[in-house]
């Protein structure tokens, strides 16, 4: 096998709700520690085609995947891969915040938990800590980690999620519209610290936002009715797009 | 004669309605006005005028009536035969309603001069609210008549109409259980005037067979509650036991693991469970799990008597899953669906999710229905009077034959009683305990579910 770059590979994926088929032979690859930015109008697949990366289509009743998903030249869909430790590997951030009805520190202590990753209550307490600083959530919550995590405003939720999601240690962090429910100062919040994350992180971002991808990614991937229509640099799609529907979206015409 | 008349009532409403929707049609047509309120709700506002005064009307007259013509009936009475004592006066009373009922024969010239004033009184009675009713329905008609015009808000006054007789509805299940309140505290003061209520509430025995007559034999009576309250958390506890692991890792089963075509199936045949009558589960627990339980028993040494609380339990528990397994499913469907795939993502098992996430989201709504079935299993009678027995045993032991609560009740008022006697005013002060118990646990429940329901909404 010739050795790959990549840190994701996607070849031929193609996804049936029941008889509907929601993607079309998505051929992707994704670079390790960039920002790779999934666009498109609603119902285009994108959402669907993030929930391949770490199969939470298995949740979903009638739900086939098929194709080659391929993470560090595993392919994920095989029999052999254990989707406990695969999920443990990718983070995954919600389009509305999902805390548990648990307070803060259970929040972040709930994946090292229940994977063992702490050896004491120090360490447990020092993941906690580490993981919230890196969200960007220290400062607010430091002094009231007890207290329930439904108790944050939306914009901390969510960094609470982000702080839960990198406590596991993943090197992938996949985001599914993590801003669409947060006002503009929450969301500018949420970006600055995205664009941290990405020194050590591998981070796949679904939006709606067009000036967010243009702002975060590296790489900009542009969805329609399943298919994937325009995959290329950042720059390039949003000054120079190749495919006529990529200009009409990114233009406004669509979507 | 009052149903004839109320079906003219009817009737005559029914009428009125299309009565008004032709009149409105027709002021709109000659006025060439638009009207405010369409035709129906001008139809519905001059039937409802009449027919609901005179309904209201009738169904008090219904409730006090025979009181009033009782009490005319027993004044008569008293005035012609001066001598008779009240007791007397109330069982000539009896005999004459009897007898006017055709149940009892007319054997006397006083019966028949009773008789015939109890049925005059009676059809006076019904004339006179007839006549009442009829003068208040077209008296309400009329001033709804008159008030019908193009611009008229017939639809708000039909609004509010409806809207009043709702509260009056939801009057009648409220008062009802305050009436019935009532009465339980009433007869249990009349109770502890006759024994005092630390001997009924602290006293360790129960043998509440007093005599009646003075040439019945019998005990003094004992009214110690504690051998019976044991009897009932005994066998409840078992219950509890049985339903609560069950029900609730079936609904687990129901909710997060099984496919919906299984759950299609098995959710329904679940709640046929509870749609089987409680006295074919007594007889269950009677006839083949006693002595089921009696004969394994004694393969293994132990003797079980052939009523005992552990087959009351165990039947009760299966009575009661059903009741804990469905409201745990709804409750723990309600979890949003994205804490499930919150924890997934995160790498958990199929039953972290479950242990860490789902269940403690769900908890309050669970503990409310294990709370829920607990006032059922409390209140049940059926399964104990067969399965487990009527002797009050004061023991905790699950293989004796103990007794409930609801069954002591029942046994205290079968048979010949006297409404003053201290055995049977222990029924209600033993029915109000209970309803104390189960009242106590359900606002236990709603204050449980209040508190938590809104953590994860």
């Amino acid at each position: 096998m010739i050795p790959n770059q990549y840190k994701i590979t996607t070849s031929n994926v193609n996804v049936d709700y029941g008889n509907k088929r929601a993607l079309h032979d998505i051929n992707l690859q994704i670079e390790e520690k960039e920002v790779t930015a999934l666009i498109g109008p609603s119902g285009c697949g994108k959402s669907t085609f993030i929930r391949c990366l770490n199969r939470m289509n298995d949740l979903i009743e009638g739900c086939k995947v098929e194709g080659k998903i391929m993470i560090d030249e595993v392919d994920i869909n095989s029999p052999d891969t254990d989707i406990v430790e695969l999920r443990a590997r990718i983070g995954m951030v919600f389009q509305k915040p999902n805390p548990f009805p648990k307070s803060i520190y259970d929040n972040v202590a709930y994946g090292p938990r229940i994977h063992g990753l702490a050896k004491s209550n120090e360490d447990l307490d020092n993941i906690v800590t580490k993981s919230l600083k890196r969200a960007g959530l220290w400062n607010e919550v430091e002094d009231r980690l007890d207290a329930s995590g439904l108790s944050l405003s939306g914009g901390q939720q969510q960094r609470l999620c982000i702080a839960r999601a990198i406590a596991v240690n993943p090197d992938i962090l996949l985001m599914d519209e993590p801003c669409s429910a947060l006002d503009p100062i929450a969301t500018a919040v949420i970006e600055e610290l995205i664009n941290e994350l990405k020194e050590r992180y591998t981070i796949v971002i679904v939006t709606h936002s067009m000036q967010q991808a243009a702002r975060l990614s590296e790489k900009t991937a542009y969805f329609h009715l399943g298919k994937m229509i325009e995959y290329d640099i950042t720059s390039n799609i949003f000054t120079n797009p190749k495919h006529e529907m990529t200009e009409a979206y990114i233009s406004g015409r669509i979507g | 004669m009052l149903t004839i008349y109320l079906i003219i009532l009817l009737g005559l409403s029914f009428v009125s309605y299309f009565y008004g929707k032709r009149l409105i049609r027709r002021r709109v047509y000659e006025q060439k006005i638009s009207q405010h309120s369409r035709d129906s709700y001008h139809g519905l506002y001059l039937s409802l005028y009449l027919i609901i005064p005179s309904i209201i009307l009738t169904l008090i007259w219904l409730a006090s009536s025979p009181n009033i013509i009782d009490s005319l009936l027993k004044s008569k009475i008293k005035n012609s035969l001066p001598d008779l004592s009240l007791g007397e006066i109330n069982i000539l009373k009896s005999k004459v309603i009897s007898a006017y009922d055709g149940i009892l024969p007319v054997d006397s010239e006083q019966m028949e001069i009773f008789v015939g004033f109890y049925n005059s009184a009676n059809i006076i009675s019904t004339n006179f609210i007839i006549i009442i009713s009829a003068l208040v329905s077209v008296s309400f008609f009329l001033f709804a008549l008159n008030r019908i015009r193009v611009r008229f808000n017939a639809r708000s006054k039909v609004e509010n109409i409806l809207k009043f007789s709702m509260i009056l509805a939801s009057c009648v299940a409220i008062i009802t259980t305050i009436g019935i309140v009532l009465s339980l505290i009433i007869e249990t003061i009349e109770f502890f005037k006759i024994i005092k209520i630390t001997d009924f509430l602290f006293g360790l025995q129960w043998s509440p067979q007093i005599a009646l007559r003075e040439d019945q034999v019998a005990g003094e009576g004992l009214f110690g509650a504690i051998p019976i309250f044991i009897g009932t958390i005994l066998i409840t506890l078992i219950a509890m036991f049985i339903a609560v692991p069950i029900g609730l890792l079936s609904a687990i089963y129901l909710s997060e693991y099984s496919k919906p075509k299984i759950r299609a199936i098995a959710k329904p045949m679940l709640e046929v469970l509870a749609g089987i009558p409680t006295v074919v589960y007594g007889f269950f627990a009677a006839l083949t799990v006693a002595p089921f339980l009696r004969n394994s028993g004694a393969s293994v040494g132990l003797s079980l008597s052939s009523e005992s609380a552990l087959a009351a339990g165990l039947v009760m528990g299966i009575m009661i899953i059903p009741l804990i397994s469905s409201l745990s499913d709804d409750v723990i469907n309600a979890v949003p669906q994205s804490l499930r795939e919150g924890s997934a993502a995160l790498g958990s098992t199929q039953s972290e999710t479950v242990k860490l996430v789902i269940l403690p989201a769900a908890l309050p709504g669970i503990v409310s229905a294990i709370l829920l079935a607990l006032s059922r299993a409390i209140g049940e009678t059926m399964i104990v009077v067969m399965a487990a027995g009527v002797a009050a045993n004061l023991t905790f032991n699950p293989f004796e034959s103990v007794t409930a609560v609801t069954v002591q009740i029942v046994v205290l008022l079968i048979g010949d009683q006297e409404f003053d006697s201290a055995k049977t005013l222990a029924a209600f002060a033993l029915g109000f305990t209970l309803f104390i118990i189960t009242l106590l646990l359900n606002v236990l429940s709603i204050y449980i579910v209040r508190k938590y329901r809104e953590q994860y909404d």
